[in-house]
C-alpha cells in the first residue's frame, strides 16, 4: 500500500467546472486517477467531464464515497473549501492553491484541531504540486509520465525542483513510491516531519529523498525526527544557498528570518542528523543512487 | 508589503496604543508650522524610509526650535538615506514626520510575528528597548519573554499582564501597558499582518506609555480584502525592477552579480542560483516566472532581465511539464523576435517533449547557447562572461 493515495482512492475536485480544475481534472484521469466527480456550489445535478457535479462535499461525500479531494478555488475562498472538506470527512485534502493568507492557514489548523486523530485529514499543501504514486493515482498537477515506478519517496516544498529530480532519477533507472509537494508557504498542511513519518512505516519505501530550501523549521525538525526515530536513509536538498537574509524568494516561506533558517545552517544541521546532502541540484539523482545501491 | 512609521504608528494609534503628537509634511514650511502647531520646545524631524537603524544613518534630527525643524527637514527631504538595512543604493526621503520630543525614563521592545515552529502568533517583549531584535537575542537573551497567542480566541487579559509585569511595569502603568500589548495584537490579526514591531515602547518620564517607533508588514497574499492597507504601499520604497516585476505577475529579486536568470518555479530558480554560485559566478537576480512559463510571462521576463544594465549573461532554465517544452520554446522564439538580446544567452530545457523543444531552438534564428543539464547550464552561463 502506498503512503496516503491508493490505486483506488476516490477523489473528488473542488473547484471542478472552472478552467483550472477542468484541465487537471482531465489530465488526472488520463493518468488513471479515480476522479469520481466534483463540487461547485450551485451547479449540482450537473454532469462535468461525464462525472457528477454535488454543491457541497457532504453531498458528494454522501453519493460518491470519496475520500480525498483535490482544491482549485481562488485564495480567497480556499480555507473555507479545505475546512469543508474536513467537515465531510475528507481524509486527504490537496490544496493547489497559491496565494491563500497565512492568517487563513493558522484558522484551518486550528479548525482541525476538533476531529480526533482518526478522524483528522490530513491536508496536503497550500502553493504545491499535489502527490503522486507513480502508476497508481495522481492527485496534482504534476506531468505524471516524469515519475518512474519505484520504491524511493520524495517530499519537496517546489514544485518544479521536484520535477528536476523525478526526471534525474528516471534517467538513471530509478523509480519512485510516492512523491508529495507540501508546498512553499510559511504555514502549510503538512510538514516535512508529517511525510517522512509516513514514509518510515510505508512497506513500499527504501529511501527518502528530501527537497527544502531556506526559510522555517521544518527542514531542520524532520532532520531531527529522521536522527531519532528512522532507519531509512534520508537524502536531502536545501536550495537558496545565494538567497540574501530578510527577502522572500518567489515562495512565501522562503525567507531567512531567524538562525537556523539559511541553506548553510540548514545543510549543516541536516549531516549532523545523518541526512545524506546532495551537494548540487544537478546531482540529487546520482546520490539518491549512490544510497541505495548500499541498502 | 512594508509601510512607513507614521503609517504604522496612525494604525496602532487607532487600535488604542498612545504615540508622541506629531505629523506628516513634505515641505521645509509646512514642517516649521507643523512644529508650532504640535507645540512643545523640542521636536524630532525623522526620515521616512522602509528601514530600520534611521538613527544612526543620520535621519533622525532632534530640533530646539520651529526653524531648525524646517531646516532640518530641508536637509533631509529628496536625500537618500544609507541604512545597515537599505542596500548601498540607499532609499529615498519624500516624507518627513515631525514628532513632540518624548523624556524617556525606559526604553522596552514590543514585538508581534508568525511563529513557524508553533504556527501562532508570538508576542516578544524585552526590557531591553532600542537595540534591535537581533542584538537583544545575542547580548541579552535573559532579557526576552515571550506569549503564544490562540487565534480561535484572541489575545487575553492574563497575557497581556504577564508580559506587562515581566517587563517590570509599576503597578500604576499595568493597565496601559496591557492595553498598549492588546492593541498591538488585535492590530496584526484584524489587518492581516505579518509583524508589528514598537522599539522602542517607552516610559516617559511623565508615566505616559508611548510608542516611539513602530513598525509593519503585511501579507502580500491578503490585501486582496485590505483596501486601506493596500493604499499605504509606497512604490519610491521598493526597487524599481521589483516594482516592474510585482506589477505584471512577476516574482524577482533584484540580486549583486552579473548572470540574468528566467527560472520557472521558485525552488528551480533558488536552485538554479546555487548552481551558479557553486560554478564561479554570481546571480544577478532571482525571477520565478511561475510554473506554467507561459509566453507572455517570458516576455515580460526578457524585457524586465534587459532593463538591468549589469546584466552581462542571461540564463534561462524551464522544466516544463504539462506546459511541453516544444510550446516554452516557441514562446521563447517569439519573445525573442520583439526583444533585442545583446549578451550571449544560454538556454535549457527539460522536461516533457524536450527534444522537440530544443529542435524549434535549433532551427530558429536565435543565437543561443544550448545546455542539457543545471550544471551544463551554469557552467556554460559562467563560461560566456569571459
Amino acid at each position: 500500500m502506498a503512503v496516503i493515495i491508493e490505486k483506488n482512492t476516490k477523489i473528488l475536485i473542488q473547484g471542478f467546472t472552472g478552467k483550472m480544475g477542468t484541465f487537471h481534472a482531465e489530465e488526472m484521469i488520463k493518468y488513471g486517477s479515480n476522479v469520481v466527480g466534483g463540487v461547485t456550489p450551485g451547479k449540482g445535478g450537473q454532469k462535468h467531464l461525464d462525472k457528477p457535479v454535488f454543491n457541497t462535499v457532504k453531498d458528494a461525500v454522501k453519493h460518491t464515497g470519496a475520500t480525498a479531494s483535490i482544491l482549485f478555488v481562488p485564495p480567497a475562498f480556499a480555507a473555507d473549501s479545505a475546512m469543508e472538506a474536513a467537515d465531510a470527512g475528507i481524509k486527504t485534502c490537496v490544496a493547489i492553491v497559491d496565494g491563500i493568507p497565512s492568517h487563513d492557514m493558522i484558522r484551518i489548523k486550528r479548525y482541525m484541531r476538533r476531529y480526533s486523530k482518526n478522524d483528522k485529514m490530513t491536508l496536503v499543501g497550500p502553493n504545491c504540486a499535489g502527490i503522486i504514486s507513480p502508476g497508481k493515482s495522481m492527485l496534482g498537477i504534476m506531468p505524471g509520465h516524469i515519475y518512474k515506478e519505484g520504491r524511493v519517496g520524495i517530499i519537496s516544498r517546489s514544485g518544479t525542483l521536484g520535477y528536476e529530480a523525478a526526471q534525474q532519477m528516471k534517467n538513471l533507472n530509478i523509480g519512485i513510491s510516492t512523491s508529495v509537494g507540501i508546498g512553499g508557504d510559511p504555514i502549510n498542511g503538512s510538514s516535512f516531519r508529517d511525510i517522512i513519518e509516513k514514509f518510515e512505516t510505508d512497506d513500499e519505501t527504501d529511501a527518502i529523498l528530501m527537497i527544502g530550501e531556506i526559510g522555517g523549521p521544518q527542514e531542520v525538525a524532520a532532520g531531527e525526527f529522521a536522527k531519532e526515530n528512522m532507519k531509512k536513509p534520508v537524502i536531502g536538498y536545501i536550495a537558496g544557498l545565494t538567497a540574501p537574509k530578510g527577502r522572500v524568494m518567489g515562495h512565501a516561506g522562503a525567507i531567512v528570518s531567524a538562525y537556523g533558517e539559511s541553506a548553510i545552517e540548514k545543510v549543516e544541521i541536516l549531516k549532523e542528523c545523518g541526512v545524506t546532502i546532495s551537494k548540487n541540484p544537478s546531482v540529487m539523482g546520482d546520490t539518491v543512487k549512490s544510497i541505495i545501491e548500499k541498502i | 508589503m512594508d509601510i512607513h512609521e507614521y503609517q504604522a504608528k496612525e494604525i496602532l494609534a487607532s487600535f488604542g496604543v498612545t504615540i508622541p503628537r506629531g505629523g506628516i509634511v513634505y515641505s521645509p514650511e509646512t514642517a516649521e508650522n507643523k512644529a508650532r502647531e504640535i507645540g512643545g520646545s523640542k521636536w524630532v524631524v525623522k526620515a521616512q524610509i522602509h528601514s530600520g537603524a534611521r538613527g544612526k544613518a543620520g535621519g533622525v534630527i532632534v530640533c530646539n526650535s520651529p526653524l531648525e525643524v524646517a531646516q532640518a527637514t530641508d536637509k533631509l527631504l529628496g536625500k537618500k538615506l544609507v541604512t545597515n538595512q537599505t542596500g548601498p543604493e540607499g532609499k529615498i526621503v519624500n516624507r518627513i514626520y515631525i514628532e513632540e520630543a518624548t523624556d524617556i525614563e525606559k526604553e522596552l521592545y514590543l514585538g508581534l510575528v508568525f511563529d513557524r515552529s508553533s504556527e501562532s502568533i508570538m508576542v516578544v517583549a524585552s526590557t531591553e528597548g532600542g537595540m534591535s531584535v537581533e542584538e537583544i537575542a545575542k547580548e541579552k537573551p535573559e532579557s526576552i519573554i515571550r506569549s503564544k497567542i490562540e487565534v480561535a480566541v484572541g489575545i487575553q487579559n492574563f497575557q497581556a499582564r504577564e508580559l506587562a509585569f515581566g517587563l517590570g511595569i509599576e503597578p500604576e502603568l499595568i493597565r496601559r501597558a496591557s492595553e498598549t500589548i492588546i492593541g498591538c495584537a488585535k492590530a496584526f490579526s484584524e489587518l492581516d499582518a505579518t509583524m508589528v514591531e514598537v522599539n522602542p515602547l517607552v516610559i516617559s518620564k511623565q508615566k505616559q506609555i508611548l510608542a516611539l517607533d513602530c513598525k509593519m508588514s503585511f501579507d502580500n497574499n491578503a490585501m486582496f480584502r485590505r483596501d486601506k492597507v493596500s493604499e499605504l504601499r509606497d512604490k519610491t520604497q521598493e526597487d524599481e525592477k521589483e516594482v516592474y516585476a510585482s506589477d505584471r505577475g512577476l516574482n524577482y529579486v533584484s540580486l549583486d552579480g552579473n548572470i540574468g536568470n528566467i527560472i520557472n518555479g521558485a525552488g528551480l530558480a533558488m536552485a538554479s542560483m546555487d548552481m551558479i554560485k557553486l560554478a564561479g559566478g554570481e546571480p544577478a537576480n532571482f525571477l520565478d516566472v511561475g510554473g506554467g512559463a507561459t509566453p507572455e510571462k517570458i516576455v515580460k521576463a526578457f524585457r524586465l532581465i534587459t532593463m538591468d544594465k549589469k546584466v552581462k549573461v542571461i540564463l534561462v532554465n524551464i522544466f516544463a511539464g504539462i506546459n511541453r517544452c516544444d510550446w516554452v520554446a516557441e514562446g521563447i522564439v517569439q519573445a525573442l523576435e520583439k526583444i533585442e538580446i545583446k549578451v550571449p544567452l544560454v538556454i535549457r530545457l527539460a522536461g516533457t517533449n524536450v527534444e522537440k523543444g530544443n529542435k524549434i531552438l535549433q532551427e530558429s534564428k536565435l543565437n543561443y547557447i544550448e545546455a542539457n543539464t543545471l550544471e551544463d547550464a551554469a557552467n556554460k552561463a559562467v563560461a560566456a562572461l569571459k
